[in-house]
């Protein structure tokens, strides 16, 4: 019965083989870190903002002898910028769990 | 672990040999000798499971080929075809992270990442490079990247700034994030390691944790040295493409 079947043409493997290669370029991560993981990346995220906001606020002010209003102003900054942080992180995050839903999905 | 020994003890840095350089103290660490350590062994663990380069690889090459794949990988997904460039220092780096993470897990040796002034070195290098990268592809052009396009001209006074923030905490963000990491797991692992000994036979329960939180670390270990790469690869991608 076997016998009658003509041997798998080069076209055929070559697509097989495309496809094996293209499921293991688009396999996911080996890793990925969890919840707590995920969450202690964001917050220090947030916090590096705010406290290079701080420094630079301090600074301005030491230098230019305005206690202590820079130093309010680049705290509501870096609060902001640290808020900016962590909403491109969080997004990536997602990015990265959207794009695993697609290939492992189709 | 002797009785009455801090748990912060292990993070102390030790003078192996006292070297003073007009006033600047130079002197080999146990810091510097782990480092030493991590690189000899690197290079060993690299050259000699690639030295048979078998078409089936033996345990060793497989390991060595996942970590060089995995690295490759996150460079071509977060950097494209221009990252190729690049790729050696990731790996590097990546791997000098990792033994340094994984040997801090032995007892009685020394994390060389759980110390901030480590980790901000190599942030700090990474930002400077990343930043000069970015002024040499794109000159002027590469300061867009503190205002997002389709702005209004009018909010420029107040997203610059926070744009500027965002990105000066870069590497404090990084150094932050892996020296935390390290230093805590490590504390959490050596109380663990005292009230095995304090409570006698009941230290069964926290010896029973003890090993789960291995394992955790273990990973963690890895973990933070490939979290460490892809924001590398993150900045890099920034410098090069100009846009988050």
């Amino acid at each position: 019965m076997t016998a009658d079947k003509p041997p798998p043409s080069l076209e055929d493997l070559d697509e097989r083989l495309r496809k094996a290669r293209s499921a293991q370029e688009h396999a996911k991560p080996p890793t990925r870190s969890g919840p707590i993981g995920q969450a202690l990346r964001l917050s220090t995220e947030m916090a590096a903002a705010l406290v290079v906001g701080a420094v630079i606020g301090w600074n301005l002010d030491s230098w230019l002898g305005t206690k202590p209003w820079l130093l309010l102003l680049f705290l509501v900054l870096g609060l902001a910028a640290g808020l900016l942080n962590a909403y491109r992180a969080a997004k990536r995050l997602q990015d990265a769990v959207d794009n695993e839903d697609k290939s492992s999905g189709a | 672990m002797a009785a009455g020994e801090s748990p912060l003890e292990q993070f102390a840095i030790k003078r192996l040999v006292e070297i003073n350089i007009g006033g600047v103290d130079a002197s080999f660490t146990n810091s510097a000798a782990m480092m030493v350590i991590v690189v000899v062994l690197v290079t060993l663990f690299l050259t000699l499971s690639m030295r048979g380069n078998a078409m089936v690889p033996t345990r060793w090459q497989s390991i060595a080929e996942l970590s060089y794949e995995l690295i490759a990988k996150t460079v071509r997904d977060g950097v494209g075809l221009e990252g190729r460039k690049y790729f050696p220092f990731v790996f590097t780096l990546f791997m000098f992270i990792l033994f340094c993470n994984l040997l801090g897990l032995i007892p009685y040796s020394f994390t060389v990442t759980s110390h901030i002034v480590v980790t901000f070195a190599f942030a700090a290098f990474i930002f400077i490079g990343v930043t000069i990268l970015g002024l040499v592809r794109h000159g002027a052009k590469f300061f867009s990247l503190f205002l997002p396009e389709g702005v209004p001209i009018a909010l420029a006074p107040l997203l610059v700034p926070i744009e500027i923030i965002s990105y000066l905490s870069r590497p404090i963000s990084l150094s932050v994030r892996l020296a935390a990491n390290m230093m805590a797991g490590h504390t959490i692992i050596k109380v663990f390691a005292g009230f095995v000994v304090a409570l006698g036979l009941f230290g069964i329960a926290p010896f029973v944790f003890l090993i789960l939180l291995y394992a955790l670390e273990t990973m963690i270990a890895f973990l933070q040295a490939y979290v460490f790469a892809v924001l590398t690869c993150l900045y890099l991608n920034d410098s090069i493409h100009l846009h988050h």
